[in-house]
């Protein structure tokens, strides 16, 4: 007896409510757009400077109590909150977070002492579980490095689809990567988790794990093209995409089993991290089914993929290994 | 695709086999940690604590995963030295000979003034007489001495021009300029080094960064502010001798004299001549320790040169005051009561001893050429290092028994062979960093819990295809064969799009990004492997065995 998560020969139309799917994920793009550019990101101290501190008492301390005492030192905007597990309790832990000090370098090195001067009289028993500090220098620095990976994995990848498949399927697989980084960044707006280096390596193995699955159905796509000459587009695709199914379902759940341990028992520092993950297989499952398909099946594609020699770039006949 | 000879299945074994070897220390690590000091001791010719060598064979594999600084807990400090801070002073020391050269042809270029104002990296001279600028030029032209560069081009070290009819302008050549940042570089790389060794840290990693940062990576250091209190301090030392006493901050100093306040004395400057009797490029040795009044004090020795100079000066000069310069401080004025031959004397000040014991180290390891200032530090505390190893681990494990039960649940007999392999592919992962000496970090363990999820899918990708294959009720053989060779091109495709993007991830990250990048690639490397070769063979060998007639994935 096996476990099975998707029946054995699936028919599903999937292109049926094509409209729908295509609509709402263009409504969910644009909302993202308009909720990073309203709300914005919660930019950790990588991309916006300044220095966060995380520090621990023996017993329970109220977060007014911490701003209390950090309010009056002068040093800006100074933000705490409260570190809870995966259940949501409450720890002992708290994050402080202090703006970027105005002038010289040393200053933020005095403000960090400041601050740990102040929380140790304060309270005897905090320790500093860690210290970061970045200067306007290099977070401005990191901004740009991580938009250019993002953009330069984005660019690569168009490049070896259109090489391995057609520029359509290029095209397709690209739109759904951009969907799926446009949503993460939106999903992180909304909720306000901290957007930091570590988020955009997130995005950049989203990236990664969506094209793996986009890239899967294509195949498929590549295969029955060159076996069906005559089955319309969308009746091809609907078969590509039935019979992945159960590949792309098995997969999902795997990864997302893992990264659920993860997420529930990997603890606080890669929490944000693990859920920019979660998000990224759920949107990046669906998206190579209903974005880079759907705008596949938009474009139209060459339906003469039989030639031996004949026609297309060197490299597609690559992959025609049972020829 | 299912045909194993002998040697191809002996090969996969051994590398199976030796993967997982180079993996096996890690199981065992504080054992084999200490095992390494103690070998690393012994080479150093010191002696290990008694009975650390037996602790792990000396025959058997011992590389470990490094443990990144956040799962060690450490300090993790980027600074930026100030290169062009060098080239002020080069200008300085230019400057007496620069006037050498214009007072050997005064007569035709008149008085020479240096301009005081203006950037410090360009030396100004006003010329009296304004025609004897073409001759000025030349004079100091001299001073221009050719660079030997690869290319070979004929740089000068200085490049000389003039503002207005009357303003010389000496400064140093782009060629030049690139010449002393390196020099500034190497210099000030090897003082840090030795600045963090003479603390005593374990394992310090000392590295420059593009042009003109350092990256400072400490494990276990309480935190990066000790290090920045250990790095921030440019540490110039010199003895001047003092030729007046003012209360003015804004008062002219005479010329070849320089002012500088004093730190015990608030609003006292002292002026004193520009160049030092000694500096502390001439001491032997500095240590921490107690003057006649129980007052902490640095007690210094000078090297037998520098112990000539001060002997002379302090003989000739009885009954007169030097100051002990620090980074522009005098830190005090001593007045010399008799000739101190001996090279050797103390440094009391309003120190600590805390602070006592950092100088001491700062000018053992000799000053900084260049200020440095911090750009980035990152402190983890070990108790969240220990943690986050913890939770890790828990989270791996559980995860990865998960999916086992999963796969097995989901693909049968094939969905064990897969397991097998993933048990074999997360040791190789590790086996591979070990033995590339890679550090592990918490997103590289996030790397490693996602590999597991996403190992699987290159056999997930087979078993589908096998059974779709079944269903066009082929012979079980036969339809195994096709299912492996039907899914190669996705398997590729599908990985070669990942490993893209951890190639980019890694080109592009830093720190613990670039660690997660290592462990996805080599994942993605391992998975595949285990799938196409290691998978496939137990299912061929399973196949030979058994010849069933009816095969259910």
């Amino acid at each position: 007896m096996r476990l099975r998560l998707v029946a054995r020969d699936t028919k599903i139309d999937f292109f049926r409510l094509e409209r729908l799917t295509f609509g709402l994920s263009a409504l969910a793009m644009a909302a993202s757009v308009v909720l990073f550019l309203v709300v914005g990101l919660n930019y950790g101290i990588d991309f916006r400077g300044g220095t966060s501190i995380m520090a621990e008492t023996e017993s329970q301390v109220p977060v007014g109590e911490y701003r209390a005492v950090l309010g009056d030192l002068g040093l800006g905007d100074v933000s705490v909150t409260e570190i809870s597990d995966a259940t949501g309790a409450a720890t002992n832990a708290v994050f402080v977070r202090i703006e970027q000090q105005e002038g010289d370098p040393s200053i933020q090195q005095e403000a960090i002492v400041t601050v740990k001067d102040a929380l140790t009289d304060a309270f005897p028993s905090v320790t500093f579980l860690a210290t970061e500090s970045v200067g306007a220098k290099v977070s401005g620095e990191l901004v740009v490095a991580g938009i250019t990976a993002v953009l330069l994995a984005v660019g690569a990848v168009l490049f070896y689809i259109w090489l391995r498949f057609e520029w359509q399927f290029s095209l397709g697989a690209v739109a759904a990567l951009v969907h799926d980084v446009v949503l993460t960044i939106g999903v992180f707006s909304l909720v306000g988790l901290e957007f930091s280096l570590a988020i955009i390596a997130a995005i950049l193995t989203i990236v990664g794990y969506s094209l793996n699955d986009t890239v899967v159905v294509f195949d498929r796509v590549r295969e029955n093209l060159r076996k069906y000459k005559k089955m319309e587009l969308l009746d091809l695709l609907n078969l590509s995409i039935n019979e992945t199914l159960s590949r792309t379902v098995m997969t999902s759940v795997t990864t997302l089993i893992a990264l659920t341990s993860l997420y529930i028992l990997g603890g606080e520092v890669i929490r944000g991290f693990t859920f920019a993950m979660i998000w990224g297989v759920l949107v990046g499952t669906y998206s190579s089914i209903f974005v880079a398909s759907a705008v596949l099946l938009r474009l139209g594609v060459k339906r003469d993929w039989s030639g031996e020699g004949k026609g297309g770039p060197a490299g597609t006949q690559y992959a025609n290994v049972d020829a | 695709m299912l045909d194993f000879p002998v040697w191809k299945t002996t090969l996969i074994v051994l590398a199976c086999t030796l993967g997982l070897l180079m993996a096996l220390p890690n199981l065992f690590y504080d054992r084999v940690e200490r095992a390494n000091d103690a070998e690393a001791a012994v080479e150093a010719g010191l002696t290990p604590p008694a009975g650390d060598l037996d602790l792990w064979p000396s025959w058997a594999p011992s590389n470990l995963v490094n443990l990144g600084l956040d799962l060690r807990g450490g300090a993790h400090v980027l600074v930026e030295v100030q290169v062009q801070d060098v080239y002020a002073e080069q200008m300085e020391s230019l400057w007496p000979e620069v006037l050498r050269a214009l007072r050997d042809v005064r007569d035709s270029v008149g008085t020479v003034r240096r301009q005081e104002d203006g950037p410090a990296d360009v030396l100004r001279v006003r010329i009296g007489n304004q025609g004897g600028m073409a001759a000025a030029r030349q004079a100091v032209q001299v001073l221009s001495q050719p660079i030997l560069t690869i290319t070979g081009a004929g740089a000068n070290t200085l490049d000389i021009g003039q503002e207005g009819d009357d303003i010389l302008t000496v400064t140093l050549s782009s060629a030049e300029r690139a010449a002393v940042d390196e020099r500034t570089m190497a210099q000030s790389l090897e003082i840090v080094r030795r600045r963090v060794d003479e603390a005593g840290t374990r394992e310090p990693t000392v590295q420059r960064q593009g042009a003109d940062r350092i990256l400072i990576q400490v494990p276990g250091l309480g935190s990066a502010e000790e290090l920045l209190a250990l790095l921030g301090q440019t540490a110039k030392l010199t003895f001047n001798h003092v030729n007046g006493i003012v209360e003015d901050a804004n008062a002219r100093p005479s010329p070849g004299n320089l002012l500088y306040p004093s730190v015990e004395e608030p609003g006292i400057f002292y002026e004193v001549e520009r160049r030092p009797v000694v500096s502390g490029e001439q001491l032997d040795d500095a240590q921490p320790g107690f003057d006649q009044a129980n007052r902490p004090a640095v007690i210094f020795r000078f090297n037998p040169q520098g112990g000539r100079l001060f002997g002379e000066h302090t003989a000739r000069n009885i009954g007169r005051q030097f100051a002990i310069v620090l980074d522009d401080q005098v830190i005090s004025a001593p007045v010399i009561q008799d000739h101190i031959p001996g090279g050797s004397g103390q440094i009391t000040g309003n120190f600590s001893v805390e602070e006592t014991n950092r100088l001491s180290i700062l000018l053992r390891a000799g000053a900084l050429p260049a200020e440095i200032i911090p750009l980035e530090q990152r402190t983890i505390g070990p108790e969240l290092g220990q943690d986050s190893v913890e939770a890790g681990r828990l989270a791996a494990i559980v995860g990865f028994v998960a999916v086992l039960v999963f796969m097995a649940l989901g693909y049968g007999l094939f969905g064990i062979f897969a397991n097998i392999a993933l048990l074999i592919n997360v040791g190789l992962i590790l086996g591979l960093l070990s033995l590339i000496g890679a550090t592990l970090t918490l997103p590289g363990i996030a790397g490693i819990v996602l590999t597991i999820g996403m190992a699987v899918d290159a056999n997930v990708l087979v078993f589908e295809r096998i059974r779709e294959e079944l269903g066009r009720a082929r012979g079980p053989a036969r339809a195994i064969e096709q299912g492996y060779q039907r899914a190669l091109s996705a398997i590729i495709d599908a990985n070669l799009t990942t490993f893209i993007a951890a190639l980019i991830l890694y080109a592009m990250g830093s720190g613990p990004v670039r660690g997660f990048a290592v462990t996805l690639g080599l994942g993605i490397f391992t998975s595949v492997f285990t799938a196409f070769f290691v998978t496939r063979m137990m299912v061929a060998l399973w196949l030979r065995a058994r010849a069933p007639k009816t095969v259910t994935v």
